[in-house]
């Protein structure tokens, strides 16, 4: 064994120690290049789907139906954007930056959570979508607030406290539609059962087919697996659609006494791979506009770039 | 009361405009500025259109010739240079307006109190880009010119009285003129030359008189509010 190779084994029990010990990672650490390769795809997926995850709810900011909920859409989107940059700088502690990443965003090499390549088609998709989507993110992501990674893990203290105060607005604007009129009743009632099996997905493939899972939970990077995770949301959701009065779209969705869980009807999943494949209802528009916004503002980053070096960027 | 109508239409009108960058922003660090300014100023419209009657019923059951905005406000975003030469305009005489009657003690004493310290944010955020885009490239200088241009025209309506608001109109005009040139000065930039007023008579917005594309936003805005008449949401 030559001198290096040495070295690299005692970093590499330095490494493993300290995740036996449930100590954290530090980005000056020294890590296993697979372990950093990972966290950046995790990370940039992550940044990637809040802003991308703008799209679908700005879409209703001009219509919202009140006052109240206009700020409370505004107030939301405003966080998704700093959960973003929030990410964006978590993720550089790994080496790589914002702009290499938003380029990979915007050339397709990585990708943002399949759920944000469905329409808002009505209001109620705005509390929908607080209700189940930011329910399955939170319940993914409170696990990352222990993930061994540092400041990936410090990025989720602070967004999943965001993000549970969007997910409780989502449940009250639903709540508010369900208890007024029929037509809003209904206009909630078809939100949650477009959201639903798509929310589903959000916690990725079957344990059985899910490539990265091992590894990610030896690195304790992840926590719990797909299925723990999305039968955790499921057994969550039930008694809270039954206290919404909306119905979830499963025939087959029954307490089981003997798992102490609700069992639920198969996932679609063909339908997922087609979005994840770029073929869902909105990937080109969502990945369009994206790519619209950054070359539309290019002038104006070029124009910030050349006043700081003319002024020095103390003065900028 | 005819000012809470003026000054909330403003700040609604404007907070709506800004909103339609969501998701557009040219970087993610304006995506949550813009956003933050447009949310500043929906809180104040709420408390200024309360004074008034119930806000979601002077926000979405007014039609066009009842709004008191200043036509300024209602201008379409344009690109970035556009939005932010509106915002420099509009944030300058907000932070006069507010510092004034915040001193005095009529009934916006204590929202201007409040407000001056958010619009005073604005107005930094606003300068400081106006430096960038006019003093960066020649392209972001040129984009900034035009942009100051075409919303000139908009900026002398500020200064028509406003019913109900007790400052001297004539002195915050001056204080504005002032502020305006020396950014513009220092951005190496011109101030615009050319009438200041829009194509109606002065105070057209605040008498009800709108220019085209206000209509459309209106639109935007009121219909789903519209289509569910008495639900609450």
């Amino acid at each position: 064994m030559t001198t290096m190779a040495a070295d690299a084994g005692a970093y590499e029990a330095v490494f493993d120690a300290a995740l036996a010990a449930d100590e954290r990672i530090e980005p000056r650490d020294w890590m296993p290049d697979e372990y950093r390769a990972t966290l950046v795809r995790q990370m940039a997926q992550h940044a990637h789907s809040e802003i991308i995850g703008m799209q679908p709810e700005a879409n209703w900011i001009t219509r919202a139906p009140s006052l109240r909920r206009k700020a409370i859409l505004m107030a939301k989107v405003q966080d998704e954007a700093g959960h973003g940059l929030y990410l964006y700088s978590a993720a550089e502690t790994l080496g790589t930056s914002r702009d290499e990443l938003l380029d990979k965003l915007h050339s397709g090499r990585q990708k943002y959570s399949s759920i944000f390549n469905y329409p808002t088609l009505t209001w109620a998709d705005v509390g929908a979508i607080g209700w189940l989507v930011d329910g399955a993110a939170i319940t993914n992501q409170v696990p990352l607030c222990r993930c061994s990674y540092g400041p990936y893990a410090r990025a989720m203290v602070r967004i999943c406290k965001e993000e549970s105060f969007h997910q409780r607005q989502g449940y009250e604007l639903l709540l508010a539609l369900s208890r007024g009129t029929e037509a809003q009743h209904a206009m909630a009632q078809d939100a949650v059962d477009r959201w639903w099996w798509p929310s589903l997905m959000m916690f990725g493939p079957p344990d059985d087919a899910s490539a990265h899972s091992a590894q990610s939970m030896a690195w304790k990077i992840k926590r719990h697996s797909n299925d723990e995770l999305r039968q955790r949301f499921v057994d969550i959701c039930v008694p809270q659609a039954e206290s919404l009065g909306l119905t979830l779209p499963d025939p087959e969705l029954r307490w089981s006494e003997e798992r102490g869980h609700y069992d639920f009807g198969p996932i679609d999943w063909a339908e997922f791979r087609e979005v994840l494949r770029g073929n869902g209802p909105c990937n080109a528009q969502r990945i369009t506009q994206r790519r619209r916004a950054h070359e539309e503002g290019a002038w104006v980053r070029d124009a910030a770039a050349a006043y700081a070096a003319k002024h020095g960027k103390a003065q900028a | 009361m005819t000012a809470a109508l003026a000054l909330g239409d403003d700040a609604l009108v404007l907070s709506h405009r800004l909103g339609e960058w969501a998701g557009q922003a040219p970087v993610l660090e304006e995506e949550v500025a813009l956003a933050n300014i447009a949310l500043d100023l929906l809180g104040q419209a709420r408390v200024l259109l309360s004074l008034a009657g119930d806000e979601d019923e002077l926000a979405y059951l007014r039609e066009e010739r009842a709004f008191r905005n200043v036509q300024l406000v209602e201008q379409p975003n344009g690109d970035f240079a556009q939005t932010i030469a509106r915002q420099l305009y509009f944030s300058t005489y907000q932070e006069l307006l507010y510092e004034r009657l915040a001193r005095g003690s009529g009934p916006f004493a204590p929202l201007a109190a409040k407000a001056v310290k958010e619009v005073a944010y604005h107005r930094d955020h606003a300068e400081h880009w106006t430096l960038r885009l006019g003093d960066g490239t020649a392209e972001s200088h040129e984009r900034m010119r035009r942009g100051l241009d075409a919303l000139w025209r908009f900026t002398g309506e500020l200064f028509e009285p406003v019913e109900g608001c007790e400052v001297e109109w004539s002195t915050l005009h001056d204080a504005w003129l002032t502020r305006i040139t020396s950014v513009l000065e220092r951005a190496t930039l011109t101030v615009p030359e050319g009438p200041r007023r829009g194509g109606w008579a002065a105070g057209a917005g605040r008498q009800g008189i709108h220019s085209e594309p206000f209509g459309r936003m209106l639109a935007e805005m009121q219909h789903l509010h519209r289509s569910y008449p008495g639900a609450t949401w």
